[in-house]
């Protein structure tokens, strides 16, 4: 498989703390790889960096055979890798279509109009399954199934060729999650490459290719979704008794 | 203890809450599910006194406490970890925990409790609250309301975020708790571990109470094993 990302020894160190310690992991092309471990891991910290949001200590970052570890975000965003974030806090008062346009007109590697963006905008709103009436809500008003789809949107309009999410279904119930998981095969099975950070098992073995697991900032299993649940130390520090779900 | 009804709740002029009912009991684990959107964050945050947009009645051990100020109902021992993770962001964590509640006899054991269960807050005392990573912050808001050791624990959706082998934790640990008498008002996405935990449940769609029952009679209803549990 053709590796679309490949990250390469990322350390990040913060104080006396390695938050990330010599990471190496790729995607491919068309795939999805999950990516978890214990809280304070160091998950979000790796995907910050890909994204160009922090700077590594060491290592570097290729994606599609480039080298963008310098690159600052917005420049990475429009080499075509998107990472959904909080919507609700940073833009409380746009509206859904509002918050997505955006994304289109600055994120897309080409210039878009305004008119365009905004088509572009409802069209992969309802894609990705905001009710009609919902459109032209204030991000703070809607709810938390609302507002994740609209994240999702807006990673989605500047056309990314890979995708990092994280922790993009925590907070829906179980029967939402089947949806979000066939809603992110869906955006695969078009062409986008997906990294993505949950802790919610279900969502994780239903959409992933491949997992990979870290704790304390190293990686410390990686492989096939049943291998990765069977393995001792991923059980020890991270599943417990999955029992419970 | 906790009584509520003919609760309506606003958000500027938009209703989202009719007429609830709900009674809790001293000593009883009781349970608020819904889909997402359904106001059962709305109705906790009424209680609590951080949405004074609402009418009806909430009475707390017979005592009026609707329209009062949330420190004020905090004090008469009610306590909420909100959906929202709301720490202060710019002060360490044990500071974070002490606001919980250093002033009552007793708060040393409260925070030796915290820290067995979240060793990292621990290991983690004099790190800016704002700088923990989603799933510690988490763990900092239920530590926070620990603290306090409230008559009534809310806690909203506190599993969001924690890995699996925490999730275990926690809800072990509210066991725990409500066997050592402390009243609980779960709510929480994971409805079949909510209903396994907790005596009695509330089902609220659209803002109305739809359901409500013995746990063990919601987990048998259609209704909640194809809305709710996947089945
Ligand atoms: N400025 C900082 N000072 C000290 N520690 C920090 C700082 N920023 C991050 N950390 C620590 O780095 C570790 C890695 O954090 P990160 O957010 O990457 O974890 P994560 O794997 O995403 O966890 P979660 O599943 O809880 O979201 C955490 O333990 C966090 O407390
Ligand atoms: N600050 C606000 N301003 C306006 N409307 C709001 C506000 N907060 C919530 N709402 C609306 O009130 C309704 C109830 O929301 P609430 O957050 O109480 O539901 P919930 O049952 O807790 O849902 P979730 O499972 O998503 O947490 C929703 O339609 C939501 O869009
Ligand atoms: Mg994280
Ligand atoms: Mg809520």
């Amino acid at each position: 498989m053709i590796a679309i990302l490949s990250v390469q020894g990322i350390t990040k160190q913060i104080g006396g703390l390695l938050a990330v310690n010599n990471v190496h992991l790729t995607v491919g092309k068309d795939e999805i790889v999950g990516l978890v471990g214990p809280n304070g891991a160091g998950k979000t910290t790796l995907l910050n960096i890909i994204s160009g949001i922090s700077s590594p200590t060491k290592g570097k970052v290729v994606f599609c055979g480039e080298d963008i570890t310098a690159l600052k975000a917005n420049k990475i965003c429009k080499k075509g890798i998107a990472k959904t974030f909080q919507i609700a806090e940073s833009f409380p008062n746009l509206t859904a279509k509002e918050c997505v346009t955006v994304g289109a007109l600055f994120g897309n590697n080409h210039p878009v109009s305004m008119k365009e963006a905004q088509e572009q905008a409802v069209g992969i709103l309802e894609y990705v399954g905001l009710p009609k009436e919902k459109v032209d809500t204030f991000t703070k008003n809607l709810n938390v199934v609302e507002l994740k789809r609209v994240q999702l949107a807006r990673a989605l309009a500047s056309n990314p060729k890979l995708l990092l999410l994280d922790e993009l279904t925590t907070g829906l119930n179980p029967k939402e999650s089947i949806e979000a998981v066939s809603l992110i095969r869906k955006i695969r099975d078009e062409g986008t490459s997906i990294l993505i950070i949950e802790h919610v098992m279900s969502v994780i073995m239903g959409v992933s290719d491949r997992i990979v697991v870290l704790d304390h900032g190293e990686k410390i299993a990686e492989g096939r979704p049943y291998e990765v649940v069977n393995n001792q130390q991923v059980i020890d520090t991270y599943l417990g008794d999955l029992d419970v779900f | 203890m906790l009584d509520i009804s003919g609760l309506n709740v606003f958000h500027g002029n938009i209703q989202v809450v009719w007429d609830l009912k709900l009674t809790v009991d001293e000593g009883e684990m009781v349970t608020l599910i819904g889909p997402n959107g359904a106001g059962k964050s709305s109705t906790v945050e009424t209680i609590v006194g951080l949405n004074r947009n609402a009418t009806g009645s909430i009475t707390f051990f017979n005592e009026n406490i609707l329209g009062l100020q949330t420190y004020d109902i905090f004090k008469k021992g009610l306590a909420l970890v909100p959906a929202k993770r709301e720490i202060f962001p710019k002060m360490p964590v044990i500071e974070n925990l002490l606001l919980g509640g250093s002033d009552r006899t007793g708060w040393e054991s409260s925070l030796q409790h915290i820290y067995n269960l979240f060793p990292i807050l621990h290991e983690r005392e004099r790190q800016m609250a704002g700088t923990l990573s989603g799933g510690e912050q988490q763990m900092l808001a239920i530590g926070r309301a620990l603290m306090s050791e409230p008559k009534l624990l809310i806690l909203d959706e506190p599993s969001t975020g924690l890995s699996p082998l925490l999730v275990a934790q926690v809800f072990r640990s509210l066991e725990r708790l409500g066997k050592e008498g402390i009243t609980i008002l779960l709510l929480e996405q994971n409805v079949r571990h909510a209903l396994d935990m907790c005596e009695r449940g509330y089902v609220l769609e659209n803002g109305r109470i739809v359901l409500e029952g013995k746990a063990k009679d919601l987990m048998r209803e259609k209704h909640i094993q194809k809305a709710y549990l996947g089945i």
